[in-house]
Protein backbone atom coordinates (compact mmCIF):
# COMPACT_ATOMS: atom_id res chain seq x y z
CA UNK A 1 0.00 0.00 0.00
CA UNK A 2 1.33 3.45 -0.72
CA UNK A 3 0.60 6.81 0.84
CA UNK A 4 -2.31 8.32 -1.04
CA UNK A 5 -2.21 11.91 0.02
CA UNK A 6 -1.99 13.20 -3.51
CA UNK A 7 -4.88 11.34 -5.02
CA UNK A 8 -8.44 10.47 -4.06
CA UNK A 9 -9.84 6.97 -3.93
CA UNK A 10 -13.43 6.73 -5.11
CA UNK A 11 -15.57 4.35 -3.14
CA UNK A 12 -18.03 2.65 -5.43
CA UNK A 13 -19.83 0.20 -3.15
CA UNK A 14 -19.74 -1.20 0.38
CA UNK A 15 -16.48 -2.98 1.20
CA UNK A 16 -15.89 -5.26 4.18
CA UNK A 17 -12.83 -6.78 5.81
CA UNK A 18 -12.02 -8.60 9.05
CA UNK A 19 -14.01 -10.95 11.24
CA UNK A 20 -15.75 -11.04 14.60
CA UNK A 21 -13.05 -13.36 16.00
CA UNK A 22 -11.14 -12.33 19.09
CA UNK A 23 -8.34 -9.79 18.38
CA UNK A 24 -9.90 -8.83 15.04
CA UNK A 25 -12.14 -5.99 13.88
CA UNK A 26 -14.81 -6.12 11.19
CA UNK A 27 -14.77 -2.95 9.11
CA UNK A 28 -17.52 -2.14 6.62
CA UNK A 29 -16.99 1.00 4.54
CA UNK A 30 -19.77 2.68 2.59
CA UNK A 31 -19.32 5.58 0.15
CA UNK A 32 -19.76 8.86 2.06
CA UNK A 33 -21.96 11.85 1.39
CA UNK A 34 -19.04 14.20 0.88
CA UNK A 35 -19.01 15.38 4.48
CA UNK A 36 -15.97 13.68 5.90
CA UNK A 37 -15.47 10.31 7.61
CA UNK A 38 -18.21 9.12 9.95
CA UNK A 39 -17.47 6.12 12.15
CA UNK A 40 -20.03 3.99 13.97
CA UNK A 41 -18.02 1.99 16.48
CA UNK A 42 -19.06 -1.06 18.46
CA UNK A 43 -16.37 -2.13 20.93
CA UNK A 44 -16.21 -3.69 24.38
CA UNK A 45 -13.48 -1.15 25.15
CA UNK A 46 -15.18 1.83 23.56
CA UNK A 47 -14.82 4.02 26.60
CA UNK A 48 -11.08 3.41 27.02
CA UNK A 49 -10.00 3.03 23.42
CA UNK A 50 -12.81 4.39 21.26
CA UNK A 51 -10.94 7.57 20.42
CA UNK A 52 -7.78 5.67 19.51
CA UNK A 53 -9.69 3.18 17.34
CA UNK A 54 -11.47 5.98 15.50
CA UNK A 55 -8.14 7.78 14.97
CA UNK A 56 -6.54 4.65 13.52
CA UNK A 57 -9.43 4.20 11.11
CA UNK A 58 -9.46 7.85 10.06
CA UNK A 59 -5.66 8.01 9.61
CA UNK A 60 -5.69 4.87 7.49
CA UNK A 61 -8.41 6.21 5.22
CA UNK A 62 -6.79 9.63 4.85
CA UNK A 63 -3.46 8.00 4.02
CA UNK A 64 -4.95 6.17 1.05
CA UNK A 65 -6.95 9.12 -0.18
CA UNK A 66 -10.40 8.43 1.24
CA UNK A 67 -11.85 11.66 2.60
CA UNK A 68 -15.51 10.77 2.76
CA UNK A 69 -17.00 7.52 4.02
CA UNK A 70 -19.39 5.91 6.46
CA UNK A 71 -17.53 3.28 8.48
CA UNK A 72 -19.11 0.58 10.62
CA UNK A 73 -16.53 -0.93 12.95
CA UNK A 74 -17.18 -3.95 15.16
CA UNK A 75 -14.14 -4.36 17.34
CA UNK A 76 -13.13 -7.52 19.18
CA UNK A 77 -9.95 -6.26 20.81
CA UNK A 78 -7.90 -5.54 17.70
CA UNK A 79 -4.45 -3.97 17.91
CA UNK A 80 -3.64 -0.82 15.96
CA UNK A 81 -1.93 -2.76 13.17
CA UNK A 82 -5.01 -4.94 12.69
CA UNK A 83 -7.36 -1.94 12.65
CA UNK A 84 -5.26 -0.25 9.98
CA UNK A 85 -4.87 -3.40 7.89
CA UNK A 86 -8.61 -4.18 7.93
CA UNK A 87 -9.50 -0.55 7.15
CA UNK A 88 -7.20 -0.48 4.13
CA UNK A 89 -8.54 -3.78 2.83
CA UNK A 90 -12.17 -2.72 3.26
CA UNK A 91 -11.48 0.56 1.45
CA UNK A 92 -9.78 -1.18 -1.46
CA UNK A 93 -12.71 -3.54 -1.77
CA UNK A 94 -15.13 -0.61 -1.62
CA UNK A 95 -13.15 1.07 -4.38
CA UNK A 96 -12.98 -2.18 -6.37
CA UNK A 97 -9.23 -1.70 -6.60
CA UNK A 98 -6.27 -3.86 -5.74
CA UNK A 99 -2.76 -2.81 -4.69
CA UNK A 100 -1.41 -2.67 -8.24
CA UNK A 101 -4.06 -0.18 -9.31
CA UNK A 102 -3.32 2.07 -6.34
CA UNK A 103 0.40 2.00 -7.14
CA UNK A 104 -0.20 2.83 -10.79
CA UNK A 105 -2.18 5.92 -9.85
CA UNK A 106 0.66 7.40 -7.78
CA UNK B 1 9.95 -22.98 11.80
CA UNK B 2 6.30 -22.42 12.70
CA UNK B 3 3.75 -21.71 9.99
CA UNK B 4 1.21 -19.06 11.00
CA UNK B 5 -1.82 -18.17 8.85
CA UNK B 6 -1.31 -14.66 7.56
CA UNK B 7 -4.93 -13.61 7.93
CA UNK B 8 -5.32 -14.37 11.63
CA UNK B 9 -4.51 -11.31 13.76
CA UNK B 10 -4.89 -13.13 17.09
CA UNK B 11 -2.17 -15.59 16.08
CA UNK B 12 0.14 -13.10 14.36
CA UNK B 13 0.28 -10.74 17.32
CA UNK B 14 1.40 -13.60 19.56
CA UNK B 15 4.02 -14.94 17.14
CA UNK B 16 6.87 -14.46 19.61
CA UNK B 17 5.19 -16.54 22.31
CA UNK B 18 5.10 -19.98 20.69
CA UNK B 19 8.74 -20.87 21.30
CA UNK B 20 9.68 -21.30 17.66
CA UNK B 21 13.07 -20.20 16.34
CA UNK B 22 11.32 -18.56 13.43
CA UNK B 23 7.77 -17.96 12.28
CA UNK B 24 6.52 -18.22 8.72
CA UNK B 25 3.80 -15.63 8.11
CA UNK B 26 1.87 -17.42 5.44
CA UNK B 27 0.21 -15.81 2.44
CA UNK B 28 -0.08 -19.08 0.51
CA UNK B 29 -1.86 -22.29 1.42
CA UNK B 30 -3.47 -21.16 4.69
CA UNK B 31 -5.14 -18.14 3.04
CA UNK B 32 -8.09 -18.48 0.65
CA UNK B 33 -7.90 -16.68 -2.72
CA UNK B 34 -10.60 -14.24 -1.61
CA UNK B 35 -8.54 -13.18 1.40
CA UNK B 36 -5.06 -12.82 -0.16
CA UNK B 37 -5.30 -9.01 -0.14
CA UNK B 38 -6.49 -8.98 3.48
CA UNK B 39 -3.66 -11.30 4.57
CA UNK B 40 -1.04 -9.30 2.71
CA UNK B 41 -2.16 -6.08 4.41
CA UNK B 42 -2.30 -7.73 7.82
CA UNK B 43 1.18 -9.25 7.51
CA UNK B 44 2.59 -5.94 6.26
CA UNK B 45 1.22 -4.07 9.23
CA UNK B 46 2.22 -6.82 11.66
CA UNK B 47 5.83 -6.71 10.42
CA UNK B 48 5.84 -2.99 11.08
CA UNK B 49 4.50 -3.03 14.62
CA UNK B 50 4.29 -6.45 16.34
CA UNK B 51 7.20 -7.26 18.65
CA UNK B 52 8.65 -10.54 17.39
CA UNK B 53 11.49 -10.49 19.91
CA UNK B 54 14.38 -12.75 18.84
CA UNK B 55 12.14 -14.82 16.56
CA UNK B 56 13.07 -14.65 12.89
CA UNK B 57 10.32 -13.54 10.55
CA UNK B 58 9.81 -15.29 7.23
CA UNK B 59 6.97 -14.59 4.81
CA UNK B 60 5.79 -17.38 2.53
CA UNK B 61 4.55 -15.71 -0.63
CA UNK B 62 2.42 -17.31 -3.30
CA UNK B 63 4.10 -19.21 -6.11
CA UNK B 64 5.50 -17.27 -9.06
CA UNK B 65 2.89 -18.83 -11.35
CA UNK B 66 -0.04 -17.38 -9.38
CA UNK B 67 -1.71 -13.99 -9.89
CA UNK B 68 -0.78 -13.07 -6.31
CA UNK B 69 3.01 -13.33 -6.53
CA UNK B 70 3.85 -9.84 -7.85
CA UNK B 71 1.74 -8.12 -5.21
CA UNK B 72 3.12 -10.42 -2.51
CA UNK B 73 6.66 -9.30 -3.40
CA UNK B 74 5.85 -5.83 -2.08
CA UNK B 75 6.07 -7.37 1.41
CA UNK B 76 9.84 -7.08 1.04
CA UNK B 77 9.41 -3.36 1.73
CA UNK B 78 8.31 -4.35 5.24
CA UNK B 79 11.69 -6.00 5.81
CA UNK B 80 11.00 -9.57 6.81
CA UNK B 81 14.15 -11.56 7.56
CA UNK B 82 13.48 -13.90 4.65
CA UNK B 83 11.04 -14.88 1.96
CA UNK B 84 9.93 -18.48 1.55
CA UNK B 85 9.28 -19.23 -2.11
CA UNK B 86 7.04 -22.23 -2.83
CA UNK B 87 6.98 -24.59 -5.82
CA UNK B 88 10.51 -23.74 -6.96
CA UNK B 89 11.21 -25.79 -10.08
CA UNK B 90 14.49 -24.45 -11.42
CA UNK B 91 17.41 -22.12 -10.92
CA UNK B 92 15.67 -19.62 -13.20
CA UNK B 93 12.88 -19.21 -10.61
CA UNK B 94 15.55 -18.15 -8.12
CA UNK B 95 17.34 -15.87 -10.58
CA UNK B 96 14.07 -14.15 -11.46
CA UNK B 97 13.17 -13.70 -7.79
CA UNK B 98 16.63 -12.36 -7.05
CA UNK B 99 16.28 -9.68 -9.72
CA UNK B 100 12.85 -8.57 -8.49
CA UNK B 101 13.99 -8.54 -4.86
CA UNK B 102 17.12 -6.56 -5.71
CA UNK B 103 14.97 -3.95 -7.44
CA UNK B 104 12.82 -3.50 -4.35
CA UNK B 105 15.85 -3.41 -2.05
CA UNK B 106 17.43 -0.69 -4.18
CA UNK B 107 14.19 1.26 -4.23
CA UNK B 108 13.95 1.06 -0.44
CA UNK B 109 17.60 1.86 0.19
CA UNK B 110 18.23 -1.60 1.61
CA UNK B 111 21.52 -3.43 1.03
CA UNK B 112 21.26 -5.75 -1.94
CA UNK B 113 20.72 -9.32 -0.84
CA UNK B 114 19.69 -8.32 2.69
CA UNK B 115 16.40 -10.22 2.45
CA UNK B 116 17.21 -13.91 2.57
CA UNK B 117 15.47 -16.67 0.66
CA UNK B 118 14.22 -20.15 1.55
CA UNK B 119 13.13 -22.07 -1.55
CA UNK B 120 10.62 -24.83 -0.97
CA UNK B 121 11.52 -28.01 -2.85
CA UNK B 122 8.12 -29.62 -3.32
CA UNK B 123 7.77 -30.66 -6.94
CA UNK B 124 9.32 -33.41 -9.04
CA UNK B 125 11.22 -30.80 -11.04
CA UNK B 126 12.37 -29.09 -7.88
CA UNK B 127 13.86 -32.28 -6.49
CA UNK B 128 15.60 -33.07 -9.78
CA UNK B 129 17.02 -29.53 -10.01
CA UNK B 130 17.72 -28.96 -6.31
CA UNK B 131 21.50 -28.58 -6.69
CA UNK B 132 21.13 -25.93 -9.41
CA UNK B 133 18.47 -24.21 -7.30
CA UNK B 134 20.62 -24.22 -4.18
CA UNK B 135 23.54 -22.47 -5.81
CA UNK B 136 21.51 -19.97 -7.84
CA UNK B 137 21.60 -17.17 -5.28
CA UNK B 138 23.61 -16.08 -2.28
CA UNK B 139 20.31 -15.05 -0.65
CA UNK B 140 19.52 -18.72 0.03
CA UNK B 141 20.00 -19.58 3.71
CA UNK B 142 18.05 -22.83 3.79
CA UNK B 143 16.21 -25.32 1.62
CA UNK B 144 12.83 -26.54 2.82
CA UNK B 145 11.50 -29.87 1.58
CA UNK B 146 7.70 -29.98 1.30
CA UNK B 147 6.36 -33.54 1.23
CA UNK B 148 2.66 -32.87 0.84
CA UNK B 149 2.87 -30.98 -2.45
CA UNK B 150 5.73 -33.23 -3.57
CA UNK B 151 3.54 -36.31 -3.14
CA UNK B 152 0.81 -34.68 -5.20
CA UNK B 153 3.40 -33.70 -7.81
CA UNK B 154 4.66 -37.25 -8.34
CA UNK B 155 1.40 -39.04 -7.59
CA UNK B 156 2.72 -41.11 -4.71
CA UNK B 157 0.85 -42.01 -1.54
CA UNK B 158 1.91 -39.99 1.47
CA UNK B 159 2.67 -42.13 4.53
CA UNK B 160 3.97 -41.50 8.04
CA UNK B 161 6.72 -44.05 7.46
CA UNK B 162 7.99 -41.85 4.63
CA UNK B 163 9.72 -44.22 2.22
CA UNK B 164 8.03 -42.41 -0.68
CA UNK B 165 9.87 -39.19 0.18
CA UNK B 166 13.22 -40.72 1.12
CA UNK B 167 15.04 -39.79 -2.07
CA UNK B 168 13.59 -36.28 -2.11
CA UNK B 169 14.57 -35.69 1.53
CA UNK B 170 18.07 -36.97 0.83
CA UNK B 171 18.40 -34.80 -2.27
CA UNK B 172 17.46 -31.72 -0.27
CA UNK B 173 19.98 -32.55 2.44
CA UNK B 174 22.74 -33.20 -0.12
CA UNK B 175 22.24 -29.92 -1.94
CA UNK B 176 21.96 -27.94 1.30
CA UNK B 177 25.10 -29.53 2.72
CA UNK B 178 27.03 -29.01 -0.50
CA UNK B 179 26.26 -25.31 -0.54
CA UNK B 180 26.50 -24.89 3.24
CA UNK B 181 22.95 -23.93 4.15
CA UNK B 182 20.32 -25.43 6.44
CA UNK B 183 18.04 -28.25 5.35
CA UNK B 184 14.55 -27.89 6.81
CA UNK B 185 12.37 -30.98 6.82
CA UNK B 186 8.73 -31.16 5.82
CA UNK B 187 5.83 -30.65 8.20
CA UNK B 188 4.17 -33.52 10.06
CA UNK B 189 0.48 -32.92 9.55
CA UNK B 190 -1.01 -35.13 12.30
CA UNK B 191 -0.83 -32.65 15.18
CA UNK B 192 -2.31 -35.18 17.61
CA UNK B 193 0.40 -37.79 17.03
CA UNK B 194 3.38 -36.64 19.10
CA UNK B 195 5.05 -40.04 18.99
CA UNK B 196 4.87 -40.07 15.22
CA UNK B 197 6.21 -36.52 15.08
CA UNK B 198 9.22 -37.44 17.21
CA UNK B 199 9.96 -40.54 15.12
CA UNK B 200 9.66 -38.54 11.90
CA UNK B 201 11.94 -35.84 13.30
CA UNK B 202 14.50 -38.38 14.48
CA UNK B 203 14.61 -39.83 10.97
CA UNK B 204 14.98 -36.36 9.48
CA UNK B 205 17.86 -35.61 11.84
CA UNK B 206 19.56 -38.90 10.96
CA UNK B 207 19.35 -37.99 7.29
CA UNK B 208 21.06 -34.68 7.97
CA UNK B 209 18.17 -32.28 8.22
CA UNK B 210 19.04 -29.36 10.49
CA UNK B 211 15.51 -28.26 11.31
CA UNK B 212 11.84 -28.99 10.73
CA UNK B 213 8.82 -26.94 9.76
CA UNK B 214 5.75 -27.23 12.00
CA UNK B 215 2.10 -26.31 11.68
CA UNK B 216 1.06 -26.12 15.34
CA UNK B 217 2.75 -24.61 18.41
CA UNK B 218 2.47 -27.89 20.32
CA UNK B 219 4.91 -29.44 17.85
CA UNK B 220 7.72 -26.99 18.71
CA UNK B 221 8.97 -28.53 21.96
CA UNK B 222 9.11 -32.15 20.72
CA UNK B 223 11.16 -31.05 17.71
CA UNK B 224 13.52 -29.01 19.85
CA UNK B 225 14.04 -32.05 22.07
CA UNK B 226 15.09 -34.15 19.04
CA UNK B 227 17.47 -31.62 17.55
CA UNK B 228 18.99 -30.55 20.86
CA UNK B 229 22.41 -32.12 21.50
CA UNK B 230 22.44 -34.49 24.47
CA UNK B 231 24.55 -33.85 27.55
CA UNK B 232 26.82 -36.69 26.45
CA UNK B 233 27.23 -35.17 22.99
CA UNK B 234 28.00 -31.75 24.46
CA UNK B 235 30.50 -33.17 26.90
CA UNK B 236 32.27 -35.09 24.14
CA UNK B 237 32.35 -32.02 21.92
CA UNK B 238 33.91 -29.95 24.70
CA UNK B 239 36.58 -32.61 25.20
CA UNK B 240 37.33 -32.63 21.44
CA UNK B 241 37.69 -28.85 21.42
CA UNK B 242 39.90 -28.93 24.52
CA UNK B 243 42.12 -31.62 22.94
CA UNK B 244 42.51 -29.57 19.76
CA UNK B 245 43.45 -26.50 21.77
CA UNK B 246 46.00 -28.44 23.80
CA UNK B 247 47.58 -29.90 20.67
CA UNK B 248 47.85 -26.46 19.12
CA UNK B 249 49.45 -25.01 22.24
CA UNK B 250 52.03 -27.81 22.20
CA UNK B 251 52.75 -27.11 18.55
CA UNK B 252 51.55 -30.55 17.57
CA UNK B 253 49.91 -30.94 14.18
CA UNK B 254 47.83 -33.88 15.36
CA UNK B 255 45.29 -33.98 18.16
CA UNK B 256 43.86 -37.12 19.72
CA UNK B 257 41.21 -38.04 22.23
CA UNK B 258 40.79 -41.43 23.85
CA UNK B 259 43.64 -42.70 21.63
CA UNK B 260 41.78 -41.72 18.48
CA UNK B 261 42.98 -39.04 16.10
CA UNK B 262 40.73 -36.03 15.80
CA UNK B 263 40.36 -35.45 12.08
CA UNK B 264 38.68 -32.48 10.37
CA UNK B 265 35.14 -33.95 10.22
CA UNK B 266 35.26 -34.83 13.94
CA UNK B 267 36.45 -31.33 14.78
CA UNK B 268 33.75 -29.75 12.62
CA UNK B 269 31.06 -31.92 14.18
CA UNK B 270 32.19 -30.96 17.67
CA UNK B 271 32.10 -27.27 16.81
CA UNK B 272 28.63 -27.65 15.36
CA UNK B 273 27.34 -29.44 18.49
CA UNK B 274 28.62 -26.67 20.72
CA UNK B 275 27.25 -23.91 18.48
CA UNK B 276 23.85 -25.61 18.48
CA UNK B 277 23.96 -26.01 22.26
CA UNK B 278 24.62 -22.30 22.63
CA UNK B 279 21.87 -21.42 20.14
CA UNK B 280 19.40 -23.57 22.09
CA UNK B 281 20.46 -22.00 25.42
CA UNK B 282 21.82 -25.31 26.70
CA UNK B 283 25.16 -23.74 27.55
CA UNK B 284 26.85 -20.39 27.61
CA UNK B 285 29.16 -19.42 24.76
CA UNK B 286 32.01 -18.92 27.22
CA UNK B 287 31.85 -22.59 28.22
CA UNK B 288 32.45 -23.93 24.72
CA UNK B 289 36.16 -23.34 24.49
CA UNK B 290 35.60 -22.10 20.96
CA UNK B 291 37.24 -18.84 20.22
CA UNK B 292 40.58 -19.88 18.96
CA UNK B 293 41.03 -22.12 16.02
CA UNK B 294 39.41 -25.17 17.61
Amino acid sequence: MVEGKNFGMELRKAGCAGTLESSDIMITIHPGNGEGIEIVLESPAKQQFGKAINSAITESLMAIGVHSALVEAKDRGALDCTIKARTETAALRAAEMDDDEVRAKK
Amino acid sequence: MLFLPGNNPGILQNAALFGADCVILDLEDSVSPAEKLAARNLVRHALGSVDFGEVEKIVRVNATTTPFFRQDLEILRSRPDAIMLPKVNSAQDIIDFDALASGIEEDEGMPKGSIYLVPIIETAQGVLNVWEIAKASSRIVALNFGAEDFSASVGCQRTKEGSEIFHARNSTVLAAAAIGVDAIDTVFIDVDDEKGLIEDTQLAKKLGMTGKAVIHPRQVDPIHSVFAPTEKEIDHAKRVVAALKEAKEKGSGVASLDRRMIDAPVAARARRVLELAVAMNLMDETETGLGGDA
